[in-house]
């Protein structure tokens, strides 16, 4: 292809700046956290382990296709799982990638899926603690998540108002596999939290709380669970608008990240039809579905879709919007999508710099 | 493809002459009317356990929700809507004149956890269908109702019918006991493909599980917003499990999916297999190919604010105008007035659509067609 004569007539540096939403971290050993965890949460974790909706306290019952869902080169010469070492990541992806500003989003040990809801606070407390002792102090490049335990409202709320003041902090992280849909009235405290402090909240791929991933029951291949992400997000986009969050908190934005892209414009369309029949059912909702999607909720880029036409795509960021979107790599896992060649449409040089750099600065505020 | 004759005003009722009507709803009144077709233990079990008060009115499709009546097709009385022939007949065969009707009754029968109630009222509710309905209107057919959670009893109910041709196709829920593609389910896929029967999945859950993977929702508006995102996960099911590879012949009609997302999904299905195929060696093909080799839509309800360019783009996305079948999903509101499909498709597309690719998908449908020419 021609971009890649381009790129080799100027450093990738040079041209290159990024934003990159969606970056994960690992530990080398869970060790690495006991620092900042009580002494009984470390014998509890030791005895009892992760427990979880779930068949296995630590492996998922939908295995991936490929060690740790991770790119093969992304294993530390020094050992470690990939995402594990700062220097590799730097290496790697931030500085050929010129990427300027990096979102943590840590997932290991489903925090907020945790049945015994102290351990689960507790561990969102160590693993932010851990998110700025180990990464954002030592690359000023990084920035850190609040990790919350959402079905401990309380807990979550002291949480987000713990680090809220912490600029080494841009947002609250979320999953979606949450026990009741994120719009449902105990998770207010977090959405009221969040808009007090003018964090958005990220709903990032991952969870559990025991429904299957599909309306029809669990399915076999992690070929169909891989996809059931798109459809978890829908939900999840349906709940905020139809329990009317953004009516109440109208400043709260959302940013659904690694959901896919493609599902938007029409799942929209949905939302309207269906609403303009059903709406006496919904009073509180004042505007149309879209209208609230459009104002209130932003999406991450990887893994890009791929349609059949260039122009397909360009028609797609049409109807979503260009400024609802948000360039991410999703680092170091195996659909990583580089910041040269995510994109298979002709982009301007402005569009490019919008949806790489320009979009996620002014959502977070950085740069 | 889109090039063409304009086709005439959409709005006139003459324009769906001739069409195949794939998606007509047909309300079971209670369970009396079932008593005639049940066996002396059967009878004496209603009786007893007074099941002939029980409402079966499935929750998919509360009576009274907008949705589930268009206001102008309401019945006298309160009666469920759709639950007479005469209004039907007059609602849309006569009205819109097509030359065949699909009936898809949604009646609880399909859902009850006992297998052998669920088998036993699935029977007598095709029995009914076939004395009601069937007998009293040319041109009405009818999908099989079947307990899809029991594959023996659901082979036995689809081979008892298998004789009368007025039946052309087998239904289920598209949320049930298990993800569409489970082997568990193969048996049905192979009567249904051996007897020339598609498979029809509609909207509808059993509720065996939450309407969404985060857990249950508070409103109807976001369950039946969500019949949409089961359609796309029991596609990928039965694509991922290799039913397409393992019955070639079978086809599938989804209805009352809402369309629009087929975009996405096939654009997501296709980049997931490029990456993950080796999980399932079986699909050598893209999920968007056997897509077009397999699966078929039915028009309504058309999630999309502008309604022919949401189809024109449809057609170009997935290459293809073979894969949608006219319906008015009666007596659902999914359309107002005369408005069953958008205006100024060309003229090529709308025959498609009209009875065309409904022709090529129910084998049972174009074995009697000159027949039904002739007689109309």
């Amino acid at each position: 292809m021609s971009t890649l004569e381009l790129d080799r007539d100027r450093p990738a540096q040079g041209k290159l700046r990024v934003i990159d939403c969606d970056i994960h971290p690992a530990m080398n050993a869970w060790t690495e956290v006991h620092p900042y965890l009580a002494k009984k949460w470390i014998e509890h974790l030791t005895v009892f382990g992760s427990h979880l909706r779930h068949a296995f306290s630590e492996a998922l019952t939908h295995p991936r296709m490929s060690p740790d869902a991770a790119r093969v080169d992304a294993y530390p010469d020094e050992g470690g799982p990939p995402g594990s070492s700062l220097a590799l990541m730097q290496s790697q992806h931030l500085n050929p990638n010129g990427v300027a500003f990096g979102i943590l989003n840590p997932l290991r040990w489903n925090p907020g899926s945790q049945r015994n809801l102290d351990f689960g606070v507790a561990l969102t407390q160590a693993m932010n603690t851990w998110q700025v002792e180990r990464w954002v102090k030592n690359e000023p490049r990084l920035r850190a998540s609040i990790l919350i335990a959402q079905e401990d409202t309380e807990g979550s709320v002291a949480e987000i108002e713990a680090r809220a003041s912490d600029r080494n902090f841009t947002q609250i992280l979320v999953l979606p596999r949450t026990d009741e849909p994120l719009g449902r009235r105990r998770y207010w405290p977090i959405f009221e939290a969040a808009a007090r402090n003018n964090l958005p909240i990220a709903v990032h791929v991952g969870g559990t709380n025991g429904h299957p991933s599909t309306a029809g029951g669990w399915p076999s291949y992690y070929m169909e669970e891989h996809h059931a992400v798109a459809e978890t997000m829908q939900s999840v986009v349906s709940s905020l608008v139809f329990e009317g969050v953004f009516e109440r908190f109208p400043t709260l934005r959302v940013v659904i990240m690694e959901g896919g892209l493609g599902w938007i414009p029409s799942f929209n369309a949905r939302m309207d039809k269906h609403w303009s029949r059903l709406r006496s059912e919904v009073p509180h909702l004042k505007r149309s579905p879209s209208e609230y999607v459009r104002e209130h909720v932003w999406f991450t880029t990887q893994p890009m879709e791929e349609p059949g036409r260039a122009s397909q795509l360009i028609d797609l960021f049409d109807r979503i919007g260009w400024d609802r979107l948000l360039f991410s790599t999703d680092y170091p896992h195996w659909d990583f999508d580089d910041p040269r060649h995510a994109f298979k449409a002709p982009l301007s040089e402005a569009q490019r710099a919008q949806l790489l750099y320009g979009n996620a600065q002014a959502f977070y505020g950085i740069g | 493809m889109a090039a063409g004759r304009p086709s005439a005003d959409i709005d006139h009722p003459a324009t769906y002459a001739g069409a195949i009507d794939c998606d007509l709803h047909p309300a079971l009144p209670g369970m009396h009317v079932l008593l005639p077709y049940l066996d002396d233990y059967w009878r004496e079990m209603v009786s007893v356990r007074a099941l002939d008060r029980l409402n079966l009115t499935l929750t998919s499709y509360p009576q009274n929700a907008p949705l589930s009546c268009r206001p102008d097709w309401k019945l006298e009385g309160g009666a469920k809507p759709g639950a007479s022939l005469e209004a039907m007949q007059s609602h849309v065969l006569d009205r819109y004149r097509p030359r065949i009707g699909i009936l898809n009754c949604l009646y609880g029968a399909q859902v009850m956890h006992s297998e052998d109630m669920a088998a036993v009222f699935c029977r007598a509710t095709n029995d009914w269908i076939r004395d009601e309905w069937l007998s009293r209107d040319a041109r009405l057919r009818a999908s099989i109702v079947i307990p899809a959670h029991n594959s023996e009893l659901a082979v036995a109910e689809i081979e008892r019918r298998a004789d009368d041709p007025r039946f052309v196709q087998v239904l289920m829920l598209v949320s049930g006991e298990v993800t569409l593609g489970r082997r568990q389910l193969w048996p049905i896929y192979q009567a249904a493909e051996r007897l020339g029967l598609p498979i029809g999945v509609h909207a509808g859950s059993a509720y065996r599980y939450a309407p969404t993977a985060v857990g249950w929702p508070s409103y109807y508006v976001e369950d039946y917003v969500a019949q949409s995102s089961a359609f796309e996960n029991q596609l990928q099911s039965l694509i991922s499990e290799g039913v397409f590879a393992k019955f070639p012949g079978l086809k599938l009609v989804a209805i009352e999916s809402g369309l629009t997302w087929l975009s996405g999904f096939i654009w997501r299905a296709d980049k997931t297999w490029k990456g993950v195929r080796a999980e399932v060696p079986w699909v050598t093909r893209a999920p968007s190919e056997i897509i077009r080799d397999h699966v078929r839509f039915t028009m309504q309800p058309i999630d999309a604010p502008d309604e022919m360019a949401a189809i024109m783009r449809l057609i170009e996305h997935l290459e293809s105008d073979e894969l949608f079948l006219f319906s008015t999903d009666y007596p659902h509101w999914q359309f107002d007035g005369d408005e069953a499909l958008p205006s100024g498709l060309s003229e090529t597309v709308l025959q498609k659509i009209l009875y065309g690719n409904a022709l090529a998908t129910y084998p049972r449908l174009a074995k009697s067609n000159s027949a039904m020419e002739v007689s109309a």
